[in-house]
């Protein structure tokens, strides 16, 4: 890679010089294969868990437990098995209202507090970031005691989501921080140009900058989406006693006791489960790894 | 002082006063109600005897003592959590800038490789164990299957002590996705004279990124050591799953676990305050291990903040 375009004299037809520039190449060579060769070992380390996953999820019960790699046959039934099973689908119903209506209410209540911090000045906007990357560190066990305590005890919403959704609707702080990191991006004479044209602050955050960070919308709302999606401590907490208000991912663990030990049932089940969060991916890659991104170096 | 201000411009700072106030009214009421508010009550909590039952009585430090003397679990999880940030840690960093080297390197098919290698990351947690708990599975999983095949000796990962924290490292390592993004990123960042300065000077590759790519980078490092390391103090959600799915305890079936299946190996902290608190009914405890870890993250959280005062920058 760093030796081809080395030489920089020109070929004046030296048997040397055409020697060396042939090690050259045959260097560059070498390097490639060498970094292609490794690239492909840690493709098949990350690649490979997925397909072993997913060929148990079509063998039939015994042939899960035998030495085959290869289903013979194909039994696609198991997905079917899976899909039919009771609750599986208000599993998955419950799930995607968890994280759809999570999503939307975070980022809807997030936005103008992460614009505030951005834009305005006041008195104490540095303590309130402090607070806000503080709480964003924080795993939901520090408080969990007294949270159910008071939804369960004083507001008796035991065995439902709502102790999950509703306080989404006020702010979340991971979004509120990577908002306004993406938000002190956005030049000042856009807002100021928008207030000169007697805009409201709040009509400047929906009409000018919304469309202007709209990947960094699709970012956090995907981070949120995910977040609730592949949340077990939540409805464990909250849901555990009501089968009817189960996740998948909660419920997808009580798979392996429902079919003993038929691996295969449960990697199909386990299937249906990864397989939304990887065709969302697929769609919205970009923002996705662009919110990763920022995460990190743009702090 | 007020009446020198001019009256209009006191309505004005009003007036802002009040937006700012409007803005930020999700989080204030958030933070206070799902935040402040309960902290205090764990704190109070921890010195009180209470079983949801009966109303709390003080109990003084008892919770706190018995927490720190006598429960048998606590200081197995913490020694645990010690591990995984030793071993755990460690390894997915340097696996991490191992694979985001490797992606600015590939010139073929860089988008398809990229896709693999991040793909694990987004496996949605309780899937992925559950797939681990399978692939590994001493007896019947493919790993062990082509272990015995060349002949290695074929441990029993998730049922042995010994082997299932390795395990679960294993697990967090195939989810490196987000780390290669942000070390690609920061890589991407190194300013290109430095390379061509030093290979001007015969440096070798490993010169090169000993002096040139590691300094460059090493904000990014710090930053990916302490996440990390706050990460791992809140494990909760794989260790429980591979401990509960190995044991071959029927899930959610009201069957009561004993968390960190086999021997206690897999036991973390947020896996105590649930056993404590959701097991036992012995909130009081529970609160107290809820605090050790606030305390524990905001230690990390403070020098992840001093470090990188950026956090922090605003404009202007």
């Amino acid at each position: 890679m760093t030796t081809l375009t080395a030489p920089a004299t020109p070929a004046t037809g030296h048997p040397a010089d055409a020697r060396a520039r042939r090690t050259a190449r045959r260097k560059a060579r070498l390097h490639w294969i060498a970094v292609h060769s490794l690239g492909l070992a840690a493709a098949a380390f990350f690649v490979l868990p997925f397909a072993f996953v997913f060929l148990t999820a079509v063998m039939s019960d015994n042939q899960a437990l035998t030495r085959d790699l290869w289903p013979h046959p194909w039994q696609w039934s198991n997905f079917r098995t899976v899909w039919d099973t009771p609750g599986f689908l208000t599993w998955w119903r419950n799930t995607l209202v968890y994280a759809v209506s999570g999503t939307v209410l975070t980022v809807v209540s997030s936005l103008p507090v992460a614009y505030a911090l951005a834009k305005f000045r006041f008195r104490g906007r540095n303590l309130i970031m402090v607070l806000v990357i503080s709480t964003m560190m924080l795993p939901p066990q520090v408080v969990i005691i007294p949270m159910y305590l008071f939804w369960t005890k004083q507001l008796g919403m035991d065995g439902t989501l709502w102790p999950l959704i509703i306080p989404m609707a006020f702010g979340d702080a991971f979004t509120i921080f990577l908002l306004r990191q993406f938000l002190l991006t956005i030049p000042k004479e856009y807002t100021e140009a928008a207030r000169v044209d007697g805009c409201g602050e709040l009509r400047t955050l929906v009409t000018v900058i919304v469309p202007m960070i709209r990947p960094a919308i699709a970012a956090v709302a995907l981070f949120q989406f995910f977040y609730c999606w592949n949340d077990y401590f939540g409805p464990q907490i909250y849901a555990s006693s009501n089968p009817a208000a189960w996740t998948l991912s909660y419920g997808l663990e009580s798979f392996k006791g429902a079919h003993h030990t038929n691996w295969n049932l449960t990697m199909a089940a386990t299937v249906l489960v990864m397989a939304p969060v990887i065709v969302v991916f697929f769609f919205a890659q970009k923002a996705f790894i662009e919110g990763v991104t920022l995460t990190g170096v743009k702090g | 002082m007020s009446a020198a201000v001019h009256p209009l411009l006191r309505a004005r700072r009003r007036k802002a006063a009040l937006r700012n106030l409007a803005f930020l009214s999700p989080w204030i009421v958030g933070f206070s109600v799902f935040f402040a508010y309960p902290l205090l009550s764990t704190v109070y909590f921890s010195f009180m005897h209470y079983n949801g039952v009966n109303p709390p009585t003080w109990t003084g430090t008892k919770n706190w003592s018995y927490v720190f003397r006598d429960y048998p679990l606590f200081w197995p999880a913490l020694r645990n959590t010690l591990w995984l940030v030793v071993v755990m840690v460690t390894l997915r960093v340097v696996f991490g800038l191992g694979v985001g080297l490797l992606i600015t390197r590939i010139k073929t098919g860089a988008g398809l490789f990229r896709t693999a290698f991040y793909l694990p990351y987004l496996a949605p947690p309780v899937a992925a164990t559950m797939a681990f708990v399978f692939l590994l599975n001493p007896g019947t999983g493919p790993v062990n299957h082509i272990l015995g095949d060349i002949g290695i000796p074929t441990p029993g990962w998730f049922t042995d002590p010994h082997w299932s924290k390795p395990a679960l490292t294993m697990l967090a390592v195939w989810g490196i996705g987000d780390l290669m993004v942000i070390f690609m990123a920061a890589l991407l960042d190194v300013p290109k004279e430095q390379y061509e300065a030093a290979e001007l000077d015969g440096a070798g590759s490993w010169v090169r990124f000993r002096y040139v790519t590691l300094p460059n980078i090493s904000p990014i490092v710090m930053f990916a050591v302490v996440t990390g390391v706050i990460q791992t103090m809140q494990y909760y959600t794989q260790p429980l799953v591979a401990g509960k799915v190995a044991s071959g305890i029927i899930g959610n079936s009201g069957q009561q676990f004993e968390p960190g299946y086999p021997d206690k190996s897999t036991l973390t902290l947020p896996q105590l305050v649930y056993e404590r608190g959701f097991q036992r009914f012995d909130y009081g405890s529970a609160c107290v291990i809820a605090l050790v870890l606030f305390v524990l993250a905001m230690a990390f959280t403070a020098l992840l903040m001093r470090r990188r005062n950026g956090f922090l920058s605003a404009e202007d």
